[in-house]
């Protein structure tokens, strides 16, 4: 049996961003009807390839060697004026981030008639009628509605399904979709991916799908090259690949990686007689809508976290989970219900009275911009240190040094800024940082979410750690159940601010009770992963 | 199915009269202002006209020509006399000239309002020029050359510049007379010179938000679908990085209404500058209220109007009035 052609042919591709090489010598091909997924983790060169196919790479990245052919024509040799004509035509792109891929002043309905514009010869009306038909097919519910709204009027799975309406447009033999659902809820993403693979086998048109999330790769590609530091560590047929990885990068990354390799921590122990470190009951929180009319963004939430132990609340973007966090911090008065920490009533003083807070901290999701850019990382943590003890400067730096020992950071970091270090390490400041003010309550907004898996991993290492030697209690809020999973050991599952399901983490993940917790399950991708390891 | 832009069109018109309350209340607020700054001040233009000794006039004389001028004494009766005439057109005598004040509004004004308009067209046409210039110009060096103008412009004094331009486009070229001409082409080359610095800041900063703009993902995201960059430019990034400039030409506008001195010396016109300027060193309190007034007038009504253009270009602004929001679930 011989292989058709290929749609895209990479041959020993090098990119130069200045001196520096990001992509050295990639080759791999895209076949008709499939999927090719290039995975890695941030700074692996998959997102320049993307762009060095599509001939659109910034100023600064030059391309040194290699071809890059599309359907037997070379787009290395084409002028701007071809490519012109072949991007659209012959490539749909699906960007990354649906939240700022469309134009935020143009109705949906011209900016689908955009690609037809470009490429074809259509007057208003039928570029119009087109549109509509497109909109109709990527599943939008109401495409007339939909023609005529603005991308803010939109979700954004809705916005991801407008972005592969154009891409799919003029039925292109080549989709490259740039981590197509990494901004997307998970039974959002999952609604999206199924969309794709359907418009591949209706169109028969190849895909090439950059992501940094292996299960993705695993449940949707038939060729998967995986790529490190600008190199192929491992290329093969999905099935084989994930099944026998032959290249240690790829081991790791699918020891790493939460879907494929659930760790599940050890049923704890916790002394029944003692007061839980945090008592929620009957929490409902309203809202202010710009008419100055209230209305409850969260209802009747309860759960109790025991001392040294992990609560992990799960909802998707818009379900109240950050309402609650603010809550628990004391940013927000709850209108009624109750939240006790250590036993004592947190909002039972008088208003704006932190003092039921001081044994609570917050860490926040992304790592660079929850540290100021202009401080080093010594005044970063030497900061909460001033403010919650009255001691001098010798032994602040004893502790700062302390504190860089428990989060595993070497001290030669102390005079660095946040710009000149990565995103773990980022983290480990931010958790440093929480740790200074000596706090038995830590709660963790989406903490690991902008990380690479094998990043990830070690932090989520880290915590467990800290939990263990510290006897710290965590709120864990995530949208990302496999990650959830490996630490929590009670989970509430939010939904439209409510909770849809209370209790152990195991049980839940093993028997969901509420149908939506089914969903979310089933949603989550490479759910069968783990039964290849 | 066509969607109205204004879904809510109470909520626009409550934003239309809310917008336009304001500017009532600021102008309100402009009128007081300069009323009582103009009786704290000491002096008075009666004395200033009257009490020259080669008039030979007695001290009776006097206070009868200021209760004249004045109506009363008392300051309370004379403001809320004095905002119920302005109220109905009628903005009192100059001391100076002898003249009502809408007299010589009614030939300053028209002269000033040409050489602002004809300035803010021209200034509009420059920042546009610019934009265009420094994104698409073929070559690197071309694009930052027209890049570094707006700075070279704000560098500029408005009078050299002004003489430059008489020098070179009327004595050297011949193209335009300075004198003696039509009511139009008298304001085309001071509309020039004024053009130039009024363009400046709005260049500048509308080449700033390109460059934003130029970095969003939708912009990237257009190209891939085959447009040029010459299309992605008018049609996203332009679009989407006009509205600071905007606001920003509001203010100009209401600048050069109520601050054309300079210019109106230069190339020797008798608008409101002229008019300001002999008023002040004359203190006559009747015209420069006038001025002052139709100044704040022209600010408020700039910025009144780029207020309500806004939501045209940016949907989001659009929508924010309406309560709730309209998103719904995938």
């Amino acid at each position: 049996m011989t292989s058709p052609a290929p749609v895209l042919d990479v041959n020993d591709l090098a990119i130069f961003y200045g001196d520096r090489i990001a992509v050295n010598g990639i080759s791999f091909t895209a076949l008709p009807g499939k999927t090719t997924a290039l995975i890695g983790e941030s700074g692996s060169g998959k997102s320049t390839i993307a762009k060095a196919v599509i001939r659109l790479l910034p100023p600064s990245a030059r391309i040194d060697r290699g071809s890059i052919t599309l359907n037997g024509q070379s787009l290395l040799a084409a002028s701007s004026r071809t490519l012109n004509t072949i991007r659209g035509r012959q490539i749909g792109f699906i960007p990354q981030d649906p939240g700022s891929s469309l134009d935020p002043c143009i109705p949906i309905g011209r900016q689908v008639g955009e690609i037809l514009r470009l490429h074809t010869s259509e007057g208003r009306q039928e570029r119009r009628d087109h549109a509509l038909t497109l909109l109709e097919k990527v599943g939008l519910p109401d495409p007339g509605r939909c023609f005529s709204q603005f991308p803010h009027e939109l979700s954004g799975g809705m916005k991801q399904r407008v972005l592969i309406a154009i891409a799919v447009a003029l039925a292109p033999g080549l989709i490259i979709a740039d981590e197509p659902t990494s901004a997307l809820d998970v039974t959002v993403q999952r609604q999206i991916l199924d969309l794709l693979d359907r418009l591949r086998e209706e169109n028969g048109c190849s895909v090439l799908m950059i992501t940094h999330d292996l299960a993705i790769a695993r449940d949707r590609a038939h060729d998967v090259v995986v790529m490190q530091h600008g190199v192929v560590a491992e290329r093969g047929l999905s099935d084989s690949l994930f099944s026998a990885p032959h290249s240690p990068y790829t081991r790791r990354l699918l020891r790493d990686s939460p879907a494929f390799h659930p760790r599940i921590p050890p049923a704890r122990k916790v002394a029944p007689a003692q007061v839980p470190a945090l008592e929620v009951s009957n929490l409902t929180i309203t809202h202010r809508t710009h008419g100055g009319r209230t209305s409850p963004t969260v209802r009747n939430v309860s759960f109790t976290v025991q001392r040294g132990t992990t609560h992990g609340i799960i909802g998707e973007s818009g379900s109240g989970k950050t309402t609650i966090l603010r809550c628990l911090m004391g940013l927000i008065a709850p209108i009624s219900g109750s939240v006790r920490i250590h036993g004592a009533d947190a909002f039972g003083g008088r208003p704006g009275d932190r003092g039921p807070f001081r044994s609570m901290q917050l860490v926040y999701q992304n790592p660079w911009s929850s540290l100021d850019p202009r401080l080093t990382v010594r005044r970063i943590i030497e900061e909460p240190l001033r403010n919650h003890f009255d001691e001098n400067r010798s032994w602040r730096l004893q502790r700062i040094h302390t504190l860089l020992e428990r989060v595993h950071l070497k001290p030669d970091i102390l005079e660095r800024y946040p710009s000149d270090i990565s995103g773990g390490q980022c983290q480990r400041v931010a958790l440093a940082r929480a740790l200074a003010a000596e706090p038995d309550i830590l709660v963790l907004d989406e903490f690991v979410s902008a990380l690479d898996v094998t990043v990830q991993a070690r932090i989520l290492e880290l915590l467990t750690e800290l939990q263990n030697d510290l006897g710290l209690t965590f709120v864990f809020v995530s949208h990302d159940l496999a990650v959830v999973r490996q630490i929590s050991d009670t989970l509430s599952i939010i939904r439209h601010g409510q909770q849809e399901e209370y209790g152990r983490a195991e049980s839940i993940f093993s028997h969901p009770a509420s149908d939506y917790t089914r969903t979310l399950l089933q949603a989550i991708p490479g759910k069968s992963a783990s039964d290849c390891l | 199915m066509n969607v109205s832009h204004f879904p809510e069109r109470r909520g626009f018109a409550g934003h239309f009269l809310v917008q336009v309350g304001r500017a009532l209340l600021i102008l309100w607020g402009a009128f007081t202002l300069t009323f009582i700054l103009l009786q704290m001040m000491p002096g008075d233009a009666v004395m200033i006209r009257f009490m020259d000794p080669e008039l030979g006039l007695s001290p009776e004389q006097i206070e009868t020509m200021r209760v004249l001028y004045s109506g009363s004494s008392n300051p309370v009766f004379q403001y809320f006399h004095t905002l119920w005439q302005v109220l109905h057109g009628n903005f009192g005598y100059s001391v100076q000239l002898g003249v009502p004040v809408g007299k010589l509004l009614s030939t300053a004004l028209p002269v000033t309002l040409r050489l602002a308009g004809v300035g803010f067209l021209l200034s509009l046409v420059w920042t546009l020029a610019i934009a265009v210039g420094a994104s698409l110009l073929p070559l690197r060096a071309l694009r930052q050359a027209v890049h570094a103008l707006p700075g070279l412009w704000s560098a500029i004094p408005l009078y050299w510049s002004g003489i430059l331009i008489i020098q070179v486009l009327s004595f050297r070229l011949h193209l335009l007379p300075v004198v003696g001409v039509g009511a139009w082409e008298g304001v085309l080359l001071p509309g020039l010179a004024v053009s130039l610095p009024v363009a400046a800041p709005q260049a500048k900063l509308l080449l700033q938000q390109i460059e934003e703009t130029e970095r969003l993902p939708f912009v990237m995201a257009s190209r891939t679908r085959g447009a040029s960059r010459v299309s992605v430019f008018f049609r996203h990034i332009l679009p989407n990085s006009v509205i600071p400039s905007l606001t920003m030409a509001g203010l100009s506008l209401g600048e050069l209404i109520a601050g054309a001195i300079v210019t109106e010396t230069v190339f020797g016109l008798n608008g409101l500058g002229q008019m300001t300027r002999d008023a002040v060193s004359g203190q006559d309190v009747a015209v420069l209220q006038a001025v002052v007034l139709i100044g704040a007038a022209g600010f408020v009504g700039a910025n009144l109007a780029v207020d309500l253009l806004i939501p045209l270009i940016d949907p989001t602004l659009r929508m924010s009035h309406r309560i709730g929001g309209g998103k719904s679930g995938s």
